[in-house]
């Protein structure tokens, strides 16, 4: 077919291929922008965040083996959250906590991350409203606006947040994350928008075949959470704070 | 002493020069400490996710609480009309700005993103005292600097007393701001305690006046000013009675705590096994920077020795940092308790106490910010009239004292 062709076709050819050239550049160009203000919305595309969700996690202590952790390796693969081998420095969005009773020797294993408050004292201390709570519950670091003050480490009750000590790289980009801002669980917010219903924690305790996590709506009277909480109630770690958890605990 | 004459040092010496080179080099480091840690990020400084405020905390706490402190010598002359005091109030003016301004420069610096400083002063949580704290300390040196100018100018003379007292409440408020910083922190233990505000506020009277009663007195041994005993003993009684109220607010905080018994595990860390915290309680702030202090400046033959009194406005200074370091580091040092009397243990260090040493980067950058203080006083005194000929008991029209 080639050599059949005439010179107009040759030329139009060639002004097509130079057209499609200039297309994909500009679309090259553009595209991460475009990509990043997807993942930055962290929002689904057809719908806004609204309080008729209040997404949370139902923690079963009865059924968290004190050896696995399998929550922290998927949330660290889910999120990237790569140690640097500096256990004081690295960040841990989520960190299997063993709480011994002094008087029976009783041990609780159980997963400890941000208990997205619907109160939360980081939301209230930080002074540039980076870290904020969006309206289905998740407390969230705005990555354009933390100056990385460390107020919300001193206010959290829960130890949930870290520092980032040293420049990182390999980001992914649906986990925002940098040197000198501070973050914690994002309650897989990005897989939270996409409509996946549960968070990479969640799944890895699924899969172990240990179901300790359960994620859900805690204002929908018909999810599998609240249908659990309302039958078996659920603690709220440092209760007496009044913040009232977004992450309930049983067996404890 | 409407008519004490003020003039500026003559900047021609040599050692001024020296003194002045110093600081800013001593300034100057500080940054570069600082930018070391921006460009590696912290995990080069002795902080970690466990103590996340160090040593240039400590330092800029001090420097922001010893700067409102420092502004009370103003406020005796202007607010409460003891005219004796009246003398000093420019330099007192001076000395609260430019303490304020070392003090903040290093809490910005310290900052994981201190480029984004813009942010911090454009976006507001109103419910953040941090961000409170960004209007009080701003407006501190803003009121500050016009409390000097009605000082300074003579049309303008008149105003002063509105404008000292418009600065005197700031400062409470803004030292509440400081106290609060640490009293709103309802989950840690050693916070969360509504008498941080009023302690702080004491502990500014003190720290301020010591950090005075220095800069005074250097800057009239190294110009050959004279500086009188009559003055100098009534800012001895003050730093005493300043120094005697601190040990009361101490004792009350911790007396308090001791009663709540939830409260046993924080105050056992710090008064009984907590290392280097216990040893920097007793040793430091309550013995050399309390019981030593009101021995020196209250028995003879020692409160009769200009020496001492420099001693224990040193020594006040020492344990000041000492108590901020307690605070501050301490507080954090003592794990969160997320389930009261159980045993806590993770890979994220619950339930241990945090280790911290200041790396030599934090302690630059702290010393650099007290240099910058210091370079501001010293270029200030140069430039402008703060400082009054003679502070000797006849200019000051005083009766000479016996201590």
């Amino acid at each position: 077919m080639r050599d059949t062709l005439d010179t107009t076709e040759e030329i139009s050819t060639g002004r097509r291929q130079f057209t499609q050239g200039v297309a994909a550049l500009g679309g090259l160009a553009i595209a991460p922008g475009v990509f990043l203000y997807h993942a930055a919305g962290a929002k689904p595309d057809d719908q806004a965040v609204s309080s008729q969700q209040r997404w949370g996690m139902l923690v079963n202590t009865n059924n968290c083996h004190e050896e696995c952790d399998a929550c922290v390796t998927a949330c660290n693969e889910e999120n990237g959250v790569w140690s640097l081998g500096r256990p004081e420095t690295d960040a841990q969005w989520i960190r299997k906590l063993n709480v011994r009773d002094r008087q029976t020797g009783h041990v609780t294993s159980m997963p400890m991350m941000c208990q997205h408050c619907e109160h939360p004292p980081c939301v209230d201390v930080c002074p540039t409203r980076a870290s904020f709570r969006r309206e289905d519950g998740i407390v969230l670091v705005n990555k354009h606006t933390c100056i990385g003050c460390r107020y919300c480490m001193m206010a959290c009750p829960y130890k949930a947040r870290s520092f980032i000590h040293e420049p990182l790289q390999d980001q992914l980009p649906h986990s925002p994350r940098g040197k000198g801002c501070v973050e914690s669980c994002t309650l897989c917010v990005h897989k939270v928008d996409q409509g996946d219903n549960t968070t990479a924690c969640a799944e890895a305790c699924a899969e172990e075949g240990h179901e300790a996590l359960l994620f859900g709506d805690l204002n929908d009277p018909e999810s599998e959470i609240s249908k659990r909480l309302e039958k078996y109630g659920g603690t709220q770690i440092r209760a007496d704070l009044g913040l009232n958890t977004g992450v309930r605990y049983q067996g404890i | 002493m409407e008519t004490a004459r003020f003039s500026t040092i003559h900047a021609n010496s040599v050692q001024y020069w020296i003194l002045l080179g110093t600081l800013v080099l001593g300034a100057l480091v500080g940054y570069l400490a600082a930018h070391h840690m921006d460009v590696e990020g912290h995990h080069i400084t002795g902080m970690s996710n466990q103590i996340v405020w160090g040593f240039p905390h400590v330092a800029a706490v001090f420097l922001i609480v010893a700067a409102s402190g420092a502004l009370n010598v103003a406020s005796i002359s202007s607010v409460f009309g003891k005219v004796d005091y009246k003398p000093l109030a420019r330099l007192s003016a001076l000395l609260a700005i430019a303490l304020l301004v070392g003090g903040l420069v290093i809490l910005v610096l310290d900052l994981g993103r201190p480029d984004r400083l813009i942010i911090a002063m454009t976006v507001y949580n109103f419910k953040s005292i941090f961000a409170w704290n960004i209007f009080l300390y701003v407006g501190f040196i803003f009121i500050t600097a016009i409390y000097l100018w009605m000082m300074m100018e003579r049309k303008m003379n008149r105003f002063s007393k509105p404008a000292g007292f418009t600065a005197f409440i700031w400062r409470l408020i803004l030292t509440t701001g400081t106290g609060s910083i640490f009293g709103f922190l309802v989950a840690r233990q050693a916070y969360d305690a509504a008498i941080m505000a009023p302690l702080f506020i004491i502990m500014s009277f003190a720290f301020g006046l010591a950090v005075f009663i220095l800069v005074l007195q250097a800057s009239y041994a190294w110009t050959q000013r004279h500086l009188g005993d009559a003055i100098l003993h009534k800012l001895r009684v003050l730093l005493g009675v300043f120094v005697a109220s601190v040990f009361y607010f101490v004792l009350v905080y911790h007396l308090t705590n001791l009663y709540a018994t939830e409260h046993h595990g924080v105050e056992r860390f710090i008064l009984v096994d907590g290392g280097i915290y216990t040893f920097l309680f007793w040793v430091v702030q309550m013995l050399f920077g309390c019981v030593v202090p009101l021995v020196l400046v209250f028995i003879r033959p020692f409160s009769q020795s200009r020496h001492m009194i420099s001693l224990a406005a040193l020594l006040v200074i020492v344990g000041g940092l000492a108590q901020l370091y307690v605070i501050i580091i301490g507080g954090q040092a003592y794990p969160l308790v997320l389930f009261p009397g159980m045993e806590e243990s993770s890979s994220f260090f619950d339930g241990v106490v945090a280790q911290y040493a200041p790396s030599i980067f934090e302690i630059l950058l702290g010393v650099g910010g007290i240099c910058l203080s210091l370079a501001i006083v010293t270029v200030g005194i140069a430039v402008l009239e703060f400082l009054p000929e003679s502070l000797s008991d006849k200019a000051l029209k005083l009766e000479s004292v016996t201590p």
